[in-house]
């Protein structure tokens, strides 16, 4: 894949002894010391990721609240100055075009944080929908580095580089115009681990310098660099989607379970809502539903889930947590197969291993 | 790398410890290193009838599914239990402690097809391909 990008971190990945794989369309490492080691470091001490593959879009003008309304499915008008949001954006079917942040800086000024896979398909489908709405939109994924200090010394951490100490920044929240080792940065406490933590919006060109600084002031505290591979299984345990396996053009954001996050009631109509108005009301043919496997083995995203014969859905997101030291999975399944105790078989190479419903999310840090 | 030089090697990273008809196999220290921490394993069933380039077990690491291919034909007749509850052993110790199956070998010739420790170095060295 000659096509597949590089971030302005590559060089320092290599440096680091990152292992590059090909993710949504970019270079970046899936692992440094191992997945077990880097998951590890994140839920006890801290982990730096580079995340600048994220894509970034500028929504600037006087409709531009109107407009994001129209967009997204949860109530934008919510969220003050300074504060973030996390929303689905759904297309008129009410299937889900992403997931991702919105981060409000001024009544006509936000931006809008996406997943890399889907820079450009978000990108189109936010163009076609500007129809009359006075608003700029700014693409700005290729000017923004990004990365996420993450973990419970992540504070501790960041308050050594930092002009202003982070106890303040509140979860959700954001801070422009601070500096970490002297580079000009926007700072939100935030992140797709299940952990405390912030993500870090750099200049291209300062990127390398300040992952540089942030390893060397984290590391006799435990830091690690991280990568990919962790984030992924953090991510799950948390109970966190991931656009393409929790949801997807075909999975509508009350499927998979994200309904606190789709505001029916809001003022103003908006991409998808008739459909998940009804399946609101009604309820979903199909549910997302968090198991452990009581049997040996594990499951992997796309395996068939079965019950007396009967595949009833497909799981979404398997892996070993490492965690919780047990197999676990999402599966999209069946409405009445999705209750907690529920037992179902999951399809492993042919054969059926049992498995039981749990509750999610599977991991929630203490305190 | 660690590559013994007693041991004979498959194309697909296995290799293959030999004393008159029986074979033990495991998958090599570069297999392992390229797959990351492995959390599961499928070990055959004492019994089962292997073919040579078949796929006969199982690894999984945190990310990824892998066959893992008989080195040699004949019939399992001993297997690395152990590996059920410490799967890292083949992380730790490839050669040794991750061995996964003993094989009776229908053809004991078929270990002149393997490859020695020189010519499977050069391919670990290339990148595995």
């Amino acid at each position: 894949m000659s096509s597949a990008r590089q971030t302005p971190l590559y060089a320092t990945h290599l440096k680091y002894g990152g292992k590059i794989v090909e993710f949504g369309g970019w270079l970046l490492p899936v692992q440094y010391s191992g997945i077990l080691e880097e998951h590890r470091a994140v839920r006890e001490k801290a982990g730096l990721f580079d995340v600048s593959h994220m894509g970034e879009v500028a929504v600037k003008g006087a409709d531009a609240l109107a407009y994001l309304q129209r967009l997204v499915t949860n109530d934008v008008s919510l969220i003050a100055d300074g504060q973030i949001q996390y929303t689905p954006m759904c297309y008129h079917d009410g299937g889900t075009v992403d997931d991702l942040l919105i981060y409000r800086r001024a009544a006509d000024d936000y931006l809008l944080v996406i997943n890399a896979a889907n820079i450009d398909k978000d990108w189109a489908w936010m163009v076609e929908n500007r129809g009359a709405f006075d608003v700029q939109l700014t693409n700005l994924s290729d000017e923004t580095a990004e990365m996420a200090l993450q973990g419970p010394l992540a504070q501790t951490i960041l308050n050594q580089l930092s002009d202003k100490p982070l106890d303040a920044l509140r979860y959700y929240w954001f801070w422009d115009g601070l500096t970490v080792a002297g580079k000009p940065v926007m700072v939100s406490r935030t992140g797709y681990t299940g952990e405390d933590g912030f993500e870090i919006y750099c200049r291209p060109a300062d990127a390398a310098f300040l992952w540089d600084k942030i390893i060397e002031t984290g590391k006799p505290l435990g830091l690690l660099p991280v990568a990919l591979g962790c984030r992924d299984t953090l991510r799950f345990e948390a109970s966190l989607p991931l656009y393409g396996h929790e949801l997807s053009a075909g999975i509508s954001p009350l499927e998979a379970g994200l309904s606190r996050f789709v505001k029916i009631e809001k003022n103003g109509d908006f991409n998808g809502r008739e459909v998940l108005a009804v399946q609101q009301l009604s309820g979903t043919k199909r549910k997302l539903a968090g198991f452990v496997v009581t049997g040996r083995g594990i499951a992997r995203g796309d395996y068939p889930v079965m019950y007396e014969g009967r595949q009833i859905g497909i799981v979404t997101t398997g892996s070993y947590s490492p965690t919780l030291e047990k197999n676990i999975g999402n599966a999209l399944v069946e409405s009445e197969f999705a209750k907690v105790g529920q037992h179902f078989d999951i399809e492993i190479r042919g054969k059926n291993v049992p498995a039981e419903v749990i509750p999610r999310p599977f991991y929630k840090r203490k305190g | 790398m660690n590559i013994p030089k007693e041991l004979r090697y498959s194309k697909d990273h296995e290799w293959v410890k030999s004393e008159g008809k029986l074979a033990t196999v495991g998958i090599t220290d570069f297999a392992q290193s390229q797959l990351g921490d492995v959390v599961f394993v499928e070990v055959p069933v004492v019994g089962a009838a292997v073919v040579a380039g078949k796929a006969f077990s199982v690894v999984e690491s945190v990310k990824a599914v892998s066959d893992i291919y008989a080195p040699v034909s004949g019939v399992v007749v001993k297997v690395n239990d152990a590996l059920t509850d410490t799967p890292e052993f083949i992380n730790q110790e490839a050669y040794g402690q991750g061995w996964i199956a003993v094989i009776e070998m229908s053809d004991p010739a078929e270990l002149d097809k393997l490859m020695g420790s020189e010519e499977y170095a050069k391919i670990a060295a290339e990148g595995g391909h």
